[in-house]
């Protein structure tokens, strides 16, 4: 089901789950900058607790930051988590909009606060929060998912008025989840440096302009691809070589192609970009694989594919693993869909092993 | 089997842009819209259509289907109509059908020629009701000297089971003429028949006659939660939306105004006009055979298997000439003729005149039906009576 993947979540994010209807990973963590190590370490602390379930210390570890420091956005951010979690989600929505109103650049905010308000019902009001999400960061996926899944909530209302079915009482006792397996954020850097993922710097801390990460869009028409895509997510503390940078731009060329080849209706061409010992959704044999691609494919309709907020990681020189947002879309059917390739590298030419997908 | 994709879609309509204030015609031309910009895959674009049509009518179900498939179409690949795959196909299905329907009649321009089944209105009439159940549209005719003018038309529902009624509990709507004969008010009835009802007089002489049953065939409107329903969908009787039943019914006028159903709209034609004079003729005719108590002239003019309550064609001779060889004069004069041709009975009328009748030791005025059949080119009554 609607479960993010790893390779999806950014290593220094947390998000919360919303076992209603699915809804995914509102980040728990503010990836801040922070000023002072020493409030750095406190909310290190707070998170600390908070992931070992120890919510009502991780509390009072929370509030005597704001004590301190009234304005600390990550420690406004965890409290309003942990009150959410503890089912007091009237708090909680006034600390996230408060936040949103303090950091309107911050996508997780917005994003809780749909998840809240979802939660309550109140589909428009979680529409608007996530749409705001998305105008700060269009490419956040979380966002994008979970926008889904409003819509799909919404029209399951419009569904009942318009047969007159009344499923609201059953689906509406439920409650936000943490998921297990959080990261946190300061854990992994002892050295008090914090990796940025997709979260862009608050106004008040330093900017860190190699790994703040751009929306990163690439669409179909793109033959190049903006270098800015290739910094997302560094995995680990190693800046980006130059030569990695090359292999990220080959890597995503080539996933580029297979979206042109997959759009342009050429079948040929985008059965050519799977690797031979691809591996088949269903482990049936590669030729009723390929007839099944060749029929849907060679259909008349016009198929439109692209491709958002990329994230490649290189698993060592000849394999790679591209994660993206794909818009699909042919005739009257529009789906968004999270992927992953896992491509490798034979006689230069990046193929694809393995296709994954996520959600929906 | 509709399909977004493969809707034929029209042209350009216009409708008022005042949303809250969208009189039906402009809801369902919004509605056809919006279907269109669907097949067009401008998704966006019919989202906004759907979101002012249901803020003009939140209860309008179609809308809200049409609203869901197109948020769920943000969220997922949509496989057709109504792709909640908890709902009820029946009722995805009638909303389907309703969808259809609207369609339909947005992209055939109303008739607005002179329908088959209104001969003549006597001056009485202000107003004729034609509906044809196969179209779900009711057809609203102003009487212009006698003769249909079209003012307007409407949506509606009618029985689950289609038409052509024949016994209680078929939930079939009648094919006949009737006339509004009551009128009940929003406070006379539950929330089901919305704003109001006007029962027709089903079964009529005709149906009587040939057996069939049942009763409490009306016009009503829709419950309050309810904006329209599906073209199949009632008991029997014909469902406007409450909104057009209440513009509808100030031009009802109880025991006079004709209510014809039909499964097939006709038109006028010429062959229809001669029909009509040889008709005019025969009334004509029997009035002055009466007139002159020419019994056995008189007596032609009915069929064989005339009957009328407890009368068959002898008993009725036989009384007749009774009382004729009784009188020394008699005189009959016939006003406010109506002449309605009986759907789906082919050279059946219905007729319906003021019949004033005097003679040497008796006066009588009464409303008169018969029902005149065609048969071997010859204009013949099988029943007469009292219009009630």
């Amino acid at each position: 089901m609607n479960i993010l993947l790893p390779t999806h979540i950014p290593k220094t994010t947390q998000m919360i789950r919303f076992n209603r209807f699915n809804q995914r990973a509102a980040l728990c963590a503010l990836l801040l900058y922070f000023s002072m190590i020493s409030v750095a370490d406190e909310m290190q602390d707070a998170n600390k607790l908070f992931k070992q379930g120890q919510a009502a210390q991780a509390l009072s570890k929370a509030d005597a930051i704001l004590a301190n420091k009234p304005k600390d956005a990550q420690a406004r951010f965890l409290k309003a988590l942990i009150l959410a979690e503890q089912g007091q989600s009237d708090e909680a929505v006034r600390l996230f909009t408060a936040l949103t109103e303090d950091h309107p650049e911050l996508p997780e905010p917005y994003n809780n606060l749909a998840v809240l308000y979802a939660n309550q019902g109140q589909y428009e009001k979680a529409k608007i929060a996530l749409e705001k999400a998305l105008r700060t960061h269009p490419s956040y996926s979380t966002a994008h998912e979970n926008l889904g899944d409003i819509y799909a909530k919404m029209a399951s209302q419009a569904y009942d008025r318009a047969l007159q079915l009344d499923r609201s009482k059953s689906s509406s006792t439920t409650r936000l989840a943490l998921i297990k397996d959080m990261h946190s954020p300061v854990a992994k850097s002892n050295t008090g440096k914090i990796q940025i993922a997709s979260v862009n710097n608050p106004p008040a801390a330093v900017a860190s302009p190699t790994v703040s990460t751009p929306v990163a869009t690439i669409t179909i028409a793109a033959t190049t691809t903006p270098a800015a895509v290739t910094s997302a997510a560094p995995t680990n503390d190693k800046p980006v070589t130059t030569a990695a940078a090359n292999a990220n731009d080959d890597v995503l060329k080539a996933v580029n192609d297979w979206a042109k080849a997959w759009s342009s209706r050429n079948a040929g061409k985008y059965l050519a970009m799977y690797a031979k010992d691809f591996k088949t959704p269903n482990n049936e044999a590669r030729s009723s694989w390929e007839q099944q691609r060749r029929d849907r494919i060679g259909k008349p309709q016009p198929i439109v594919v692209s491709i958002a907020n990329a994230r490649v990681k290189m698993l060592d020189d000849s394999h790679a693993s591209v994660s993206f947002i794909q818009s699909y879309r042919s005739g009257a059917l529009s789906s968004t869909t999270r992927k992953t390739l896992v491509l490798s590298r034979s006689n230069g030419a990046w193929q694809i092993q393995s296709e994954q997908t996520g959600a929906k | 089997m509709i399909n977004y994709t493969t809707l034929i879609f029209l042209g350009f309509l216009s409708f008022p842009a005042k949303a809250g204030e969208l009189d039906s015609r402009a809801m369902e031309a919004l509605l056809v819209k919006s279907l269109n910009s669907v097949g067009s895959n401008r998704l966006d674009t019919a989202l906004s259509e759907v979101n002012a049509l249901l803020k003009a009518n939140p209860n309008f179900k179609l809308a809200q289907m049409l609203k869901g498939d197109l948020l769920m179409a943000r969220a997922k690949p949509l496989s057709g109509f109504g792709n909640d795959p908890d709902a009820p196909s029946d009722r995805v299905n009638d909303l389907r059908d309703e969808a259809r329907a609207r369609l339909q009649r947005v992209q055939q321009q109303p008739v607005t020629a002179a329908p088959r089944f209104i001969w003549q209105l006597d001056p009485q009439q202000r107003y004729a009701i034609v509906v044809d159940t196969s179209k779900s549209t009711l057809y609203l005719y102003e009487n212009v000297n006698g003769a249909p003018r079209y003012v307007e038309n409407f949506y509606i529902s009618v029985g689950k089971k289609g038409s052509d009624k024949n016994v209680e509990g078929d939930q079939k709507t009648p094919l006949g003429v009737y006339y509004v004969n009551a009128y009940l008010s929003k406070k006379q009835l539950t929330d089901f028949y919305g704003s109001g009802a006007y029962p027709i007089n089903y079964p009529n002489e005709w149906d009587t006659r040939l057996g069939r049953n049942g009763h409490g065939i009306w016009l009503h409107g829709t419950p309050s939660d309810t904006y329209s329903r599906p073209p199949l969908s009632s008991n029997g009787c014909v469902v406007l939306s409450n909104d057009d039943l209440s513009h509808l019914g100030k031009s009802l006028q109880v025991g006079t105004t004709p209510v014809i159903i039909t499964n097939r709209m006709e038109m006028s034609d010429d062959a229809d006009k001669a029909d009509q004079a040889a008709l005019l003729k025969s009334i004509e005719q029997w009035r002055s055979d009466w007139s002159g108590r020419n019994t056995d002239s008189y007596l032609t003019h009915y069929a064989s298997d005339f009957a009328s309550g407890n009368f068959k064609l002898d008993t009725w001779s036989a009384q007749k000439r009774l009382v004729n060889s009784g009188k020394s004069w008699i005189k009959v004069g016939l006003s406010d003729v109506s002449i309605f041709p009986y759907p789906n009975q082919p050279n059946l009328v219905v007729v319906n005149f003021e019949q004033d009748y005097a003679s040497n030791n008796l006066e009588n005025r009464m409303k008169k039906r018969q029902y005149w059949i065609k048969r071997d080119n010859r204009w013949q009554i099988v029943y007469e009576g009292a219009a009630t």
